[in-house]
């Protein structure tokens, strides 16, 4: 299994903390699903900070903080610096928004905040698209992850593009890849990893569902699924039917 | 003088960061700061002189996706 900066995971469900009906719903959907990774935020001090750090720090969990609503690679940057001082790791989900719409990357702020990060020692987990020579540019400019999206965040499409991704992850054997943001059902965790992925990563799916904890249960056991099947080396499909009982020795009747 | 916090508009007596987030009540907080847009690290907080029409942003841990 590839390691994420050396640390490998026991399960590849990466699991938001934010839209829960209550912490207690969030602590039970890791607790019931066995994420290892929470990403976790920063935000305007309003008292509530420590109650928070303090569940997270409670799950024993590997915390993944991102940048996310940064538009620009000097917020991105800047806020990275407060995360790693805050929750004392060297992870970051480096976000840098190009579009408000759809909240897809912009390539070029992410491509300078990577190499500034990478630089002073972060441990960047770039969020970015498909694009297989932008991939090659972060990993020049010193990421060793990525996370290419799978359709845009919150959007709950799945794998907006197929054909994308699995070429980017042939193209990129060794590094590990996340699959994050636009995971709707437990089949798109399964397919991103049967197609190779090392883990996916996930809010809103399971924030929002009616019942969040079961439906954390899915994902990982679809996740599980799909890591499996991939190493189990899945058959090649065909057009035209192949008959599976023996032909030979059939009755002539 | 006076500073902006977080967005709002603060008058303070403090000179220092490490000062102002004393008498602003987060002394004891788990925060991060950024004083003008520029991070400041916590061991460099006692140093660092603030100015008239500073711009701070204090930060806390909080759910993220």
């Amino acid at each position: 299994m590839r390691e994420f900066y050396g640390v490998s995971l026991a399960n590849p469900l990466m699991l938001g903390t934010a839209q829960y009906p209550s912490p207690a719903i969030l602590e039970d959907a890791f607790r019931q699903s066995g994420a290892c990774v929470a990403t976790v935020s920063l935000r305007r001090e309003a008292g509530q900070g420590q109650a928070f750090w303090d569940i997270i720090r409670g799950l024993g969990v590997h915390a993944l903080p991102n940048t996310a609503g940064c538009y620009s690679a000097r917020e991105a940057i800047t806020t990275a610096q407060m995360a790693r001082e805050l929750f004392e790791t060297n992870w970051i989900k480096l976000e840098v928004i190009g579009h408000a719409d759809t909240l897809q990357p912009d390539p070029f702020g992410l491509l300078a905040a990577t190499e500034a990060l990478a630089a002073d020692g972060f441990e960047v987990f770039p969020y970015t698209t498909e694009d297989q020579v932008l991939a090659a540019r972060l990993l020049d400019a010193g990421a060793k992850v990525l996370m290419p999206w799978g359709a845009p965040i919150g959007s709950g499409l799945g794998l907006n593009n197929r054909y994308g991704l699995k070429t980017l992850r042939a193209a990129f054997p060794d590094v590990p890849m996340v699959i994050d943001a636009g995971l709707g059902l437990p089949s798109h965790a399964a397919d991103a990893m049967e197609m190779g992925f090392d883990a996916v990563l996930l809010n809103t799916a399971v924030a929002q569902a009616g019942d969040p904890v079961a439906m954390a249960r899915a994902f990982a056991m679809a996740a599980q699924a799909g890591a499996l099947a991939h190493a189990a080396d899945p058959m090649a499909p065909r057009d035209m039917a192949a008959p599976s009982t023996p032909v030979v020795g059939k009755a002539w009747l | 003088m006076k500073i902006d916090v977080n967005g709002t508009a603060h008058e303070v007596t403090a000179t220092t960061l490490e000062a102002a987030l004393q008498e602003l009540g987060w002394g004891e907080a788990r925060v991060a700061t950024a004083l003008n847009g520029d991070f400041v690290a916590k061991s460099a907080r006692a140093q660092t002189p603030l100015r008239d029409g500073d711009r701070l942003e204090v930060l806390a841990p909080m759910q993220g996706g």
